[in-house]
């Protein structure tokens, strides 16, 4: 299944991507959707564990994934 | 930006590149209304000993209103007002200009700045937006994730 991964702020930088297709297995975790993403060229300075989002709302890395979820990666929020 | 009718009080909330005009958040609430709280955040001159001289924040757009909404639904559950509003800005902003208002009307104070200091507080805490803090020197860094002082 296919995925999207969303990259903010510091992230963003990091990746040098806003945002990208990732292709998982049926059943993937949004942890193993992060390692996947970890393992691509460059890639791997983003954190084992990040803050996550799916479908806009905050979820736990062992959340599973459905066909087309949109997955955020969340740095330190420094809104006020 | 999104208007709810929770527990009768009108609650707003919007996540935007517009300036913040106070002035028009204060015509909130009605003559029943005998306290209104107006918090402000503005963009300040220093970061951790450094000399700021303007701030670029970024938000993902449609989770931080969505998240927006929750507190502020989740405020008015648990106090009782007539009206909470708050704004926060993205984009490019100078020293002085306004990245948060709260306002709340109701008619009594403690429950004014009850709801209003719970806000602040909740957006500090989950509202997805980053701040690039642009330096004196030339240096710009995204805001870590040392509890903010403002």
């Amino acid at each position: 299944m296919r995925v999207t991964i969303l990259l903010f702020a510091v992230y963003r930088e990091l990746a040098d991507a806003s945002s990208l297709d990732l292709e998982l297995p049926a059943d993937a975790t949004v942890r193993e959707a992060v390692d996947r993403l970890r393992s691509l060229p460059g890639l791997a300075c983003l954190p084992a564990e990040p803050t996550v989002a799916v479908n806009r709302e905050y979820a736990s890395l062992e959340r599973d994934l459905k066909a087309g979820d949109e997955i955020a990666l969340i740095p330190a929020v420094a809104g006020g | 930006m999104r208007a709810v009718e929770a527990s009768g009080a009108r609650v707003i909330g919007h996540v935007s590149d517009d300036p913040i005009r106070v002035e028009e958040l204060l015509r909130a609430g009605s003559s029943a209304d005998g306290a209104v709280t107006v918090f402000v955040g503005r963009v300040r001159d220093h970061s951790h000993g450094r000399r700021v001289i303007r701030l670029h924040y970024e938000a993902y757009g449609e989770m931080a209103e969505r998240e927006l909404a929750a507190i502020l639904d989740e405020t008015a559950s648990r106090w009782t007002f007539s009206h909470l509003e708050a704004v926060h800005r993205t984009g490019t902003l100078e020293l002085g200009e306004l990245s948060v208002a709260i306002v709340v009307a109701a008619p009594h104070r403690s429950t004014a700045y009850e709801a209003s200091r719970h806000v602040i507080e909740e957006i500090k805490r989950r509202l997805p937006i980053w701040k690039r803090e642009e330096y004196a020197d030339g240096e710009v860094e995204w805001a870590g994730s040392a509890p903010s002082e403002a």
